[in-house]
């Protein structure tokens, strides 16, 4: 017995000393092909991409022009509009949606509550939608003699249909209406499972000192989720900053430019106008630019509550 | 109690404006299209006869073969390619890895509208030398689409839980690292891969620019495609078009409600 175990050490030994050397090898060779991938398809053409913005001109014919582009997007009163349409998305969205999706997770949460498999899936389900065919319903749900006009006159909230889809105001407020639909139960999902392991004594405890369900909400529950909570709105800022599918199919960027937004135009310069590759280019590292900078802002306001 | 009857009331509300548009889409599909723009909201009689109309005007049957084709060919090979990377990353921890690892995280802060034009050249361009991987081909939409930070991530959280003792007995046993991974990795981590496989599906099945972009000939149209060409006609037939969403609709709503378990289960993974 003792001699095959010492001969079990130092095979084991052995095997562990060579492996290591093995490891390197093919822990490399086991990630190889996705780096290869990324750098391929994302690394690479965000390189072509700087390249080409700052180059001018339409199709293959580009001529170098240096910073001129970037000048070129301060002057230009389409890509402002679309900002300013991304940004009020942004801004108006967002914020609902994270809040909504909040309050129905913690209504969820209830322990006594019952249906509660019910409400979820159901409010889950325009997640299994795709933005698209979504798209297309909330169009013609919209349509000045859409449903929605009318129940509204239905029930006599309005006198007359209102031009969801042709007046620059209400269209922006029926794209906004349409991607809430589509993302709260989405994130509804992380909120409830992060919900599951908050320690129900710390509520009890609230509970106990006469907190308000309002002051626990925002005092308790909104804290213990911050980490999801900066998570989701990260993701649903950068989902929104490219956003694309859904106004191309309701209302295709109009009335005028009145909805388009940044990645719409970028399709546009490219593919729809005479092509003008170089400046689309360069449309489109204002949207990085974009994110980055929502980002830092995001990362700074959760890292400024926990002081 | 009021509290109680608040939630009720909301919930219920929240759910009603949830799936009304999905009720009204189905409805909507079994109606005539003058019957769709009067705002009837009762099951109708006309399915059969929409399906054939949209049989006649579109060509829904090639779509959903190419949208088919796409969705499984990304979905195997973005589980594959992803999983042996969180593998790898994983059992075979190096700093200089974490390195690369994080490198590759950048890559989900790239919006795809500031890949496609650079993608878009790429592409024209290895149309020149390899026509059927160029421009205008499935092998275009699917290749750029394949790799993700975020699943090779999700692999790499769900495997910081996988037991690695039992590789050590795999490689007693004589297997190789290779082996370890597909006799023993894979089969344990069956809840890993459903999720993921739902997350890749439905997001390859749904994908509308990327294939707007490359994709040209009317024969290699995907679903998406055709219902955005179907929705933005200027004399809608409401009957048909809610047809063809519906049928578009459900692949993915099937695939999510046979897994929905495994979903959720998978999307908590990935927050932990």
């Amino acid at each position: 017995m003792i001699p095959a175990r010492t001969n079990q050490d130092i095979q084991t030994a052995r095997t562990s000393r060579s492996l290591r050397t093995k490891n390197t090898t093919i822990g490399w060779s086991f990630i190889t092909i996705a780096a290869a991938m990324i750098c391929l398809f994302y690394f690479y053409p965000m390189v072509q991409a700087f390249i080409l913005s700052l180059q001018s001109g339409t199709g293959t014919n580009l001529t170098f022009v240096g910073f001129d582009n970037y000048i070129r997007l301060f002057k230009d009163p389409t890509f402002l509009t679309t900002v300013k349409n991304t940004v009020i998305y942004l801004i108006i969205q967002v914020p609902v949606m994270i809040l909504l999706a909040l309050f129905i997770s913690v209504l969820l949460n209830d322990k006594t509550l019952k249906l509660k498999g019910v409400f979820r899936t159901a409010i889950f389900l325009p997640c299994v939608t795709s933005l698209v065919a979504y798209s297309v319903i909330f169009k013609y749900l919209f349509g000045s003699d859409g449903i929605i006009n009318l129940f509204l006159l239905k029930i006599s909230i309005i006198s007359e249909p209102i031009q969801w889809l042709t007046d620059p105001f209400w269209a922006k407020i029926a794209i906004i209406a349409a991607i809430t639909w589509r993302w709260t139960g989405y994130n509804m999902i992380f909120y409830l499972s992060a919900l599951q392991n908050v320690d129900q004594s710390i509520y009890e405890a609230a509970k106990m000192d006469g907190a308000s369900s309002i002051q626990t909400f925002f005092k308790i529950t909104v804290p213990m989720l911050k980490p999801i909570i900066l998570f989701t709105s990260i993701t649903s800022t950068i989902g929104t900053l490219q956003l694309f599918d859904e106004v191309m199919n309701i209302t295709q960027g109009g009335p005028g430019n009145a909805t388009m937004t940044i990645s719409q135009y970028i399709y546009n310069l490219s593919f729809k106008y005479t092509p003008d590759f170089g400046y689309a280019a360069t449309v489109s590292y204002a949207i990085v630019i974009m994110i980055v900078i929502f980002s830092i802002i995001q990362f700074k306001v959760a890292g400024d509550k926990n002081d | 109690m009021i509290k109680k009857i608040f939630s009720y009331s909301f919930l219920t509300i929240v759910s009603i404006v949830s799936i009304f548009p999905f009720l009204w889409m189905i409805v909507s599909a079994t109606n005539k299209s003058v019957d769709v723009t009067k705002g009837r909201l009762l099951p109708g009689g006309h399915f059969v006869e929409n399906f054939k109309n949209l049989l006649d005007t579109v060509d829904i049957i090639p779509a959903l073969i190419n949208s088919g084709k796409i969705s499984v060919i990304t979905t195997v090979l973005s589980l594959l390619i992803a999983s042996l990377a969180g593998y790898g990353f994983e059992v075979y921890k190096s700093k200089a890895k974490d390195m690369v690892f994080n490198i590759l995280l950048l890559s989900m802060m790239i919006p795809f509208a500031a890949l496609m034009v650079p993608l878009f050249r790429m592409f024209g361009m290895i149309s020149q030398s390899a026509p059927y991987i160029g421009i205008d081909t499935i092998a275009a939409v699917i290749l750029p689409t394949v790799t993700t930070a975020f699943l090779i991530f999700f692999f790499r959280q769900s495997t910081k839980m996988f037991p690695k003792d039992i590789l050590e007995a795999g490689r007693i046993d004589g297997l190789s690292e290779l082996g370890c991974f597909f006799r023993i990795y894979v089969p344990t981590m069956k809840t890993t891969y459903a999720a993921a496989a739902i997350i890749t599906f439905m997001a390859s099945w749904n994908s509308y620019l990327w294939p707007l972009v490359v994709l040209q000939s009317p024969e290699n149209q995907t679903v998406p495609l055709l219902i955005s060409v179907l929705g933005s006609s200027y004399s809608p037939d409401f009957g048909v078009i809610m047809t063809a969403i519906v049928i578009a609709t459900l692949p993915a709503a099937f695939i999510f409600f046979i897994m929905q378990k495994h979903f959720v289960a998978g999307m908590m993974g990935s927050v932990k």
